[in-house]
């Protein structure tokens, strides 16, 4: 062999298998299709780097865990400048639905799941879901109005107190 | 492109040992590969690894967990069981294919 980049010890990627201490906690605070997706899309990318995965839902965000909404969620245009539409439109009855269909259509093409399908691949990659104790009594929900595998619904104090040392997204 | 000698293979890798070049890759390369990251090959992992070929060769990249669920019939769970912590990197490196690109 003459070749002179030839390593002599195989180069081999570290995929750093002593595992990380790395945790990421993400809070959910919206309830619109298109702000749904950043958390879910980050929760899962960290899982598959071996991250430990913290997902609370709170506000808003509790329509991504409530049985009753979690498959239905909607984008508007209104209010929306980076839409680059004229605001007026966004009132217009039907714009809402129009913009919806158009956004589920976009993340279909790109083999992006629904969102009750993208908890589902959470779950099964290890992540955990939470629910906020002040969200579901202010709503009058229960463990059995959620999501399934919603580990449990519990305070802001608990969640603190769970993703001790964890990074931070607020979304 | 460096090249990389692994157990009398010689092969084209990128800067992290993925390899870069398709054809370089056979069954055997990929059993050893496998053993580099402490990976055991069995029937199920091979089904993983023939699938990422496959779908490579059609597609021109590489699967991510989420495909391999939904075009592969393997869940997640699984694939994290076989390939542990990381599956999309670790299976494609068994697999000789560049990392996913995809963000999901």
């Amino acid at each position: 062999m003459t070749d002179t980049i030839t390593q002599a010890a195989p180069i081999v990627p570290s995929f750093n298998d002593e595992g990380t201490d790395r945790k990421l906690a993400i809070i959910c605070s919206k309830g619109s299709l298109d702000m749904a997706y950043p958390g879910l899309i980050l929760g899962n990318a960290a899982l598959g780097e071996g991250v430990e995965v913290h997902l609370f839902f709170t506000f808003w965000g509790f329509d991504m865990i409530n049985k009753k909404t979690m498959g239905d969620l909607k984008f508007t245009p209104l209010g929306n400048t980076a839409t680059h539409m004229p605001q007026g439109l966004g009132g217009i009855p039907g714009v809402t639905h129009m913009a919806t269909s158009k956004l589920k259509k976009s993340l279909e093409e790109l083999a992006i799941p629904t969102v009750p399908d993208f908890l589902e691949q959470i779950v099964a990659s290890g992540g955990h879901l939470w629910a906020c104790r002040l969200s579901a009594d202010m709503n009058h929900l229960t463990a059995a109005d959620l999501y399934d595998d919603v580990e449990g619904i519990i305070s802001a104090a608990d969640f603190i107190e769970l993703t001790e040392g964890a990074q931070l997204l607020f979304i | 492109m460096p090249t990389t000698t692994i157990n009398g293979h010689e092969i084209h890798v990128d800067d992290e040992g993925f390899m870069t070049e398709y054809d370089e890759w056979t069954e055997d390369l990929g059993k050893v590969l496998a053993s580099q990251i402490g990976i055991d090959m069995t029937d199920e992992h091979w089904q993983v690894i023939r699938f990422l070929r496959e779908d490579f060769r059609e597609q021109g990249e590489t699967a991510t967990v989420r495909r391999v669920q939904t075009a592969g019939g393997v869940p997640p769970k699984r694939l994290f069981q076989l390939f542990p912590q990381k599956p999309a990197k670790k299976m494609s490196y068994v697999a000789g294919l560049p990392k996913p690109h995809g963000c999901v």
